[in-house]
């Protein structure tokens, strides 16, 4: 089990004994039999088809729903480090819910000089439609899954915010599920914490932020796009979990000026609407008249008080890429401190120093679309060819502003079973954040992504990345 | 519930049920043409007119060979009464009310999903034609056998037996009235090869050989055996059974929303019609007429339901 690299492992570091995370769970995994664990990765695999825990992928006619391979080594981490992480996030939370506010109120750190203003104005996910609308209970971003890569023992990084509609947190749950009934003496072994409160907790989180019109306990429900999203298992998942209604936009209805969903005996108000649409389809009235997902009218609803809508329209600003780049200031701006997670060193193509510096040094940088996700649309320079650096540069020509620019970080890596036995792939990790006036809550555990291909660097399922349970240690 | 929750698990369990009906039909064609090999294209033509896809099928095929039929029935994804195309549509609205499920029940309509992809990946051949019949009917159980030992008896469980039991009626009262003729007294000769041979097909394609015999004196007999598939409420495929099971869920509804629909009447006209028929006065108003009125009035029945609990708004 030990594997010494150029790059920091989780299990391993950059040596070749276990890290003391690791070292219960060695321990155990000592005194296994590959082939029996093998078998078991095998056993998972039917569990996960059988239980319908699939995604779509979009643009593929037959076979559109795939697992997402999982890798049953856990990725382990401390309580120390756990406590560590969740400060940052929560501190980064926390400004960032305090920049939206800003930026559709009095829009203070542009006055300070502190991001300049067509980075908000000129920005296509900046909602006009929100200026001057404080959501209830001043919440924007209730759910945000915070994504993190490491490169050492105390190296951490932030990689995005996801402030819009992070989704995984089924992958966490189902992971667990799996790990649970796979070695269940795993888990009187080492102390891991419990994730399995989140349904729970999310629902309880939502509730709090009820809008005044609420009478009464709050009706929640989760909003799909429908069963051909590449995320509906999660959508039905959570929605199942909570104990609330999964709706589509062709449900929804406004009545008497609140959003109400058609019911077998008629129409019952919703109070908190947990979507999983982009704003774009949210409602027809106001934003893109083509959209059939969303419902007409419920921008109106919400800027008059009647419904919460989880995430806040127009939060998608705060994950832009662009914006990124000034965390290191919006955390420092808000809360007045120093950001206790780092940024990776960013280089906005829309400047003409960084565009020239980016496209000289396109081999060594990732390269990523400014409002894209998902893996879609991105240079891994060290893995391109030359025929595909050079065709991105015309693109990065033509549209700089479009981009920015990340030098290629040395992620960890964690070992996955392998037919050869244990090998190290690259990894990165999403734990979910809760929002709710009075708190913050982040689960501890997360979504492990890892890339399942040797040396690559994509996590991303759309492009066939893996996931691990995640543990963190009670300690 | 929402109404579209209602109208998915009201399809789920109409295509599940079609799913495992057109199997039996199936079967019982596949028996007659092993048996009776001059009266198999007859045979097989008429199971595809019971199956309600003739137009579609003559558009496909010029002659109703076993395997035309069979590829059809089972396969064909353009026959959206097709086996496959059935589970399809049924997994469908499962996961759009994945939610109102308990795992068991969804997960024994995924597996059901998974293993018919499987065995009707390629043509069935004949020899294995047997293997797949009972497959699908096993796949089947399991789903119902779910959701009898798993889900809470509300307004969920209501709605997906409504969807069981007015496809399942729809079903019955069409393999009746394709056959009907050889019930007819006029024309059947009692005791002759051929009538004992086209009964036993029905009883078959209902599954009731078995209570059949049980229930008659072991004579087969036309009036009989149009007693115990029309008004014979132990027989859970009759359509007295399924207008009952229907109307009780009917009235599980009215009492949990307390409220009482247009779909409560007509379902109660369609109780009181069977209540006053006997299977004599039946014969006189003439089988097929009364067969084929039952068949429109249950269609509307089910258009009422889901207009009456807003499926589609």
């Amino acid at each position: 089990m030990n594997n010494p690299s150029e790059f920091f492992d989780e299990l391993s570091g950059f040596g070749e004994t276990p890290r003391a995370p690791y070292a219960d769970y060695c321990g155990w995994f000592d005194r296994q039999n590959e082939a029996q664990l093998r078998k078991k990765a095998k056993e998972a695999e039917v569990f996960f088809r059988r239980t319908g825990i699939t995604f779509n992928v979009y643009g593929q006619q037959e076979a559109t729903e795939r697992l997402i391979p999982f890798d049953v080594v856990p990725r382990i981490i401390s309580g120390r480090e756990w406590s560590r992480l969740t400060k940052g996030i929560e501190q980064r939370v926390r400004a960032i819910n305090a920049f939206l506010h800003d930026i559709y109120h009095r829009q203070e750190i542009v006055r300070a000089g502190r991001v300049p203003v067509e980075l908000i104005a000129q920005n296509e996910a900046f909602l006009p439609q929100m200026i001057g609308v404080s959501p209830p209970g001043g919440i924007y971003t209730h759910i945000v899954g915070t994504d993190i890569v490491r490169t050492g023992e105390d190296e951490f990084y932030v990689l995005e915010d996801n402030a819009r509609t992070p989704s995984g947190v089924s992958y966490m749950l189902e992971n667990r599920e799996t790990m649970l009934q796979m070695f269940p003496e795993l888990f009187s072994r080492v102390p891991v914490r419990e994730v399995s409160d989140y349904p729970k907790m999310l629902r309880r989180s939502l509730s709090a932020c009820a809008p005044e019109a609420c009478e009464g306990k709050p009706v929640v429900a989760v909003l799909t796009p429908g069963i051909h999203n590449s995320a509906y298992f999660e959508h039905s998942f959570l929605a199942d979990q909570m104990g609330v209604e999964l709706v589509e936009g062709h449900d929804l209805r406004l009545v008497d000026g609140r959003i109400a969903m058609r019911t077998t005996q008629g129409y019952t108000p919703i109070d908190v609407l947990y979507r999983r649409i982009d704003d774009d389809y949210l409602d027809p009235l106001n934003f893109n008249p083509t959209s059939m997902l969303g419902v007409p009218g419920i921008m109106d609803a919400y800027r008059a008080g009647k419904i919460t809508i989880a995430n806040a329209p127009g939060t998608g600003i705060a994950d832009d890429k662009a914006i990124y780049s000034y965390m290191p200031e919006i955390v420092e701006f808000y809360t007045g401190e120093k950001a206790i997670l780092k940024n990776v060193p960013t280089w906005r193509c829309s400047e003409p120093d960084a565009l020239a510096y980016v496209l000289e040094h396109l081999p060594e940088l990732v390269v990523k679309e400014v409002h894209g996700s998902g893996g879609y649309g991105m240079l891994v320079g060290p893995a391109a060819n030359k025929r595909e650096i050079a065709a991105f540069a015309d693109k990065l020509r033509s549209k700089p502003s479009n981009y920015i620019a990340q030098p290629t970080l040395s992620l960890s890596t964690v070992p996955v079973m392998t037919k050869a036995g244990l090998a190290p792939r690259h990894v990165d990790l999403r734990p979910f954040v809760l929002v709710s006036p009075n708190k913050i809550e982040i689960t501890p555990g997360g979504l492990t992504r890892v890339a399942m291909k040797a040396g690559s660097l994509v996590v991303n399922s759309s492009q066939g990345g893996g996931t691990k349970d995640t543990w963190v240690l009670d300690e | 519930m929402l109404g579209k929750t209602a109208g998915g698990l009201f399809w789920m369990f109409r295509f599940l049920e079609r799913s495992e009906n057109i199997a039996r039909l199936v079967d019982a064609g596949f028996r007659i043409a092993l048996t009776r090999s001059a009266a198999a294209e007859a045979e097989w033509a008429s199971v595809v007119r019971t199956a309600g896809v003739q137009g579609p099928f003559l558009e496909r095929y010029d002659t109703y060979t076993a395997s035309n039929v069979v590829d059809f029935l089972l396969r064909d994804r353009s026959n959206p009464s097709s086996v496959m195309s059935a589970i399809d549509s049924a997994r469908s609205n499962a996961r759009l009310v994945r939610t109102a499920l308990t795992r068991e029940v969804w997960e024994a309509t995924n597996e059901c999903w998974m293993s018919m992809k499987d065995v009707l990946k390629r043509p069935v051949s004949e020899s294995g034609l047997p293997d797949v019949l009972a497959t699908i009917r096993r796949q089947n159980a399991l789903v119902r056998g779910a959701l009898t030992g798993t889900m809470l008896r509300n307004d969920i469980y209501n709605f997906a037996h409504l969807g069981t039991f007015v496809e399942r009626a729809d079903n019955t009262a069409r393999i009746l009235d394709v056959k009907y003729y050889v019930l007819l007294p006029s024309v059947s000769f009692v005791g002759s090869s051929l009538d004992n041979v086209q009964w036993e097909t029905i009883l078959r394609s209902v599954s009731a050989q078995r209570a059949y015999r049980w229930l008659s004196d072991g004579d087969a007999n036309p009036k009989q055996i149009a007693n115990l598939i029309i008004l014979d409420q132990r027989m859970p495929r009759s359509l007295a059974f399924c207008v009952a099971q229907i109307r009780e869920h009917l009235g599980y509804l009215a009492d949990g929303y307390g409220e009482r629909l247009d779909c409560h009447d007509l379902a109660q006209a369609q109780g009181r019609r069977l209540a006053d028929h006997s299977i004599e006065s039946i014969f006189e108003t003439g089988l097929h007429q009364f067969l084929a009125d039952f068949i429109v009035r249950n269609n509307a029945l089910g258009l009422q339901i889901e207009r009456d609990y807003r499926f589609y708004g």
